[in-house]
């Protein structure tokens, strides 16, 4: 399985899309810092773009490469290897990949320039997820053979949680406005990965003030030591689930 | 003819006597008592009982605790090396109950508490012409108190107090129903709010420095024709707050740092006539709040780094917004209506995206500073939750493409190009 993983990770670092992928991270954030002299409006201009691009890029280019290994896979099950091994160890491989890229590309200008426990925890947020994000894509790989129709999905999920999603919050929120749903809120919120990350960063730096009502509902909840296990351990039930989900899929799937 | 001469008789005849009055007031000089361990009398109320009008009270340093000190005649009280005057945690320390008085150079600490009669560290009861200037006031109730005071000074007093809860301690400087009053260059920290004005006419509040006080660095309530100029609010509760009031001016001050849930740089309601001029608001979760204001003139401010640059509530109208600079606001203007009835003109947006053909600095678009998503938070609060999502960035961008939902008719005429200098 080691093995596998080194082969998956050397494969990518050679790639020319992770390499263009940490150059762009790389050029967004230096760029912020250097326009923005305010280290806050910096970080919230890099969460804008990292809540964007890197669950895009994680989703789509995990999708292609695993269709495109479709080859690779095929012989590695011929040989003695058990199906599960091969999956997560391009799981990991992926992760492994899409993560360095990252810390890479958005993690050093965030060291230099934010300050230490923002920079930790975006860097952090940022790396589960690129996780959350190749697990989805494996569970879109898993779910349909055809390369187009895969793709296709994982667009669609990614449009979802990027986009209809704060939509659906949007509209659940008017819907509702009468009534105290502050607390259905933090549940809700969890549905969506990327609403969670943001949040948690929103509320490290000084403008959560400007979420008013709600946001010092959240704080309430996100500042305690249970609601940070709390929501760590969801965002790590999003990288987990629709792994564990596709793996199923894969050991059942006639290839 | 003959009458305009009387008249000018008569304030000529005024002033000779004032000009007299105070060269007798030199002439005609008190003796001095001092106050102090080897010194003529032992203690303040001694000195007091034995001083006669216009006398000169000197107290030497040492720590005095007397209890209340009540000054009935018209004494000028001064301090020799920063001599201490505890009040135990159990007495008002100083009241001041005669025209005419000075109390300069003390240290007065520790007054009592008490809800129902207020003590202060000193206190003024109807009288005018106090001054109370280069005191230390330290862990007193309230600080400094006038009450139907009139033509009082309270000038370079350093004020600071150690409250944690609001209802705990009591104002820097409390003024209450009281006329020509000269608040200079004190520095209040600590009390609930640094400076507070309730029914005083006619006062000037001038380079003080209010913060870290536990609700606002300066109150206004119902205190008509007042000033407060070249004054400093930092990082108080709530920042500064002027109500139910007529004809304030506020010009030069420093509004920074009132960040909190429900903090403001200045919170006004209920005020009309007022003039705004020259301020500087920056880093407040809201620069300035208004609500139910009329015929306010906004002119030369500049807004950095505010939450929200001004809320603008609908219940105001006519107020001009003119020649203000607006930068890194994460909202310039918020507004919770449809109802447009004030004023917007040449004030610079940072965040304006128009064109200046001629070169005349006024930009030829008209700019809507409303942002689409700032008017549905101002509807709904919660959905402050989508607070730099993807979603209420193209909510903003296609509103300012095609304005559909925000007013119309709120929007900057003439936008500037370059941000005024200041």
């Amino acid at each position: 399985m080691n093995r596998l993983i080194k082969f998956v990770v050397l494969d990518m670092i050679k790639n020319r899309t992770i390499l263009g992928y940490t150059l762009l991270l790389a050029i967004f954030s230096w760029s912020v810092f250097g326009l923005e002299d305010n280290a806050t409006k910096g970080v919230l201009t890099l969460l804008n773009i990292m809540l964007l691009i890197v669950p895009l890029v994680s989703i789509i280019f995990s999708t292609i490469y695993i269709y495109n290994s479709s080859e690779f896979i095929d012989l590695m099950v011929s040989q003695p290897v058990k199906r599960s091994k091969i999956w997560t160890s391009l799981f990991i491989g992926l992760s492994i990949s899409q993560i360095l890229a990252f810390v890479v590309g958005v993690g050093i200008p965030l060291l230099l320039f934010a300050p230490l426990n923002i920079a930790l925890s975006m860097i952090s947020v940022g790396c589960i997820v690129s996780i959350i994000f190749i697990a989805i894509a494996f569970l879109a790989c898993a779910i349909t053979h055809d390369k187009s129709k895969g793709i296709g999905v994982s667009i669609m999920l990614w449009l979802y949680f990027a986009l209809l999603f704060d939509g659906l919050v949007l509209f659940l929120l008017f819907q509702f406005a009468d009534y105290p749903i502050e607390h259905i809120m933090i549940g809700i919120t969890m549905l969506s990965p990327i609403d969670m990350a943001r949040i948690l960063i929103l509320l490290q730096l000084n403008v959560s003030a400007l979420l008013g009502h709600t946001g010092a509902i959240f704080t309430d909840f996100f500042g305690t030591i249970i609601g940070t296990f709390i929501s760590t351990f969801v965002l790590c039930l999003w990288a987990i689930i629709p792994f564990y989900l596709s793996l199923r899929m894969f050991n059942k799937k006639d290839l | 003819m003959g009458r305009i001469k009387q008249v000018i008789d008569k304030t000529k005849r005024q002033t000779m006597l004032s000009i007299l009055s105070i060269v007798f007031a030199f002439i005609a000089n008190g003796k001095t008592i001092t106050v102090g361990q080897n010194k003529q009398c032992k203690t303040i109320h001694q000195a007091i009982k034995i001083a006669a009008t216009f006398d000169t009270i000197e107290i030497h340093e040492g720590l005095y605790k007397e209890g209340n000190i009540v000054v009935n005649k018209s004494l000028y009280i001064k301090g020799i090396n920063k001599p201490v005057l505890d009040g135990e945690k159990k007495f008002e320390i100083i009241s001041v109950k005669s025209n005419y008085t000075t109390i300069d150079g003390l240290i007065v600490q520790h007054s009592g508490y008490a809800t129902l009669d207020d003590p202060g560290g000193i206190k003024v009861y109807d009288a005018h012409h106090v001054n109370i200037i280069n005191n230390t006031l330290s862990d007193n109730f309230f600080g400094i108190y006038i009450q139907y005071g009139q033509h009082c000074i309270i000038k370079n007093n350093n004020i600071e107090a150690f409250g944690v809860e609001e209802q705990q301690i009591g104002n820097g400087i409390h003024c209450w129903k009281s006329d020509s009053l000269q608040i200079i260059g004190n520095k209040i920290t600590g009390h609930r709010d640094g400076i507070y004005f309730e029914f005083v006419k006619g006062s000037i509040i001038w380079r003080n420095i209010s913060y870290k006080n536990i609700r606002y660095g300066l109150h206004f309530m119902f205190s008509n024709d007042d000033a407060y100029i070249g004054n400093i609010f930092k990082n108080n509760g709530a920042g500064v707050s002027v109500m139910f009031t007529k004809n304030v001016k506020m010009i030069n001050n420093y509004f920074s740092d009132n960040w909190g849930d429900a903090a403001y740089g200045l919170l006004l309601k209920e005020i009309s006539d007022a003039y705004i001029f020259n301020n500087r608001f920056l880093s407040n979760t809201s620069g300035i709040y208004m609500e139910g204001t009329s015929r306010i003139k906004v002119e030369n401010n500049s807004f950095n780094n505010n939450g929200w640059g001004m809320k603008i509530q609908a219940s105001c109208m006519e107020n001009n917004i003119i020649n203000n600079n607006f930068k890194n606001n994460t909202f310039d203007i918020s507004t919770n209506g449809s109802l447009v009835l004030n004023v917007f003109n040449k004030n610079y947006w940072d965040k304006y995206e128009g064109y200046d053909l001629n070169k005349d600095n006024i930009g030829d678009v008209a700019y809507h500073p409303l942002s689409l998503f700032s008017i549905i938070v101002e509807n709904n609060a919660s959905v402050m939750l989508l607070y730099q999502s993807f979603f209420a960035m193209l909510l903003d961008k296609s509103e300012k493409v095609i304005p559909s939902l925000t007013p119309t008719n709120f929007i900057d005429e003439q936008p500037l190009m370059h941000p005024i200098l200041l």
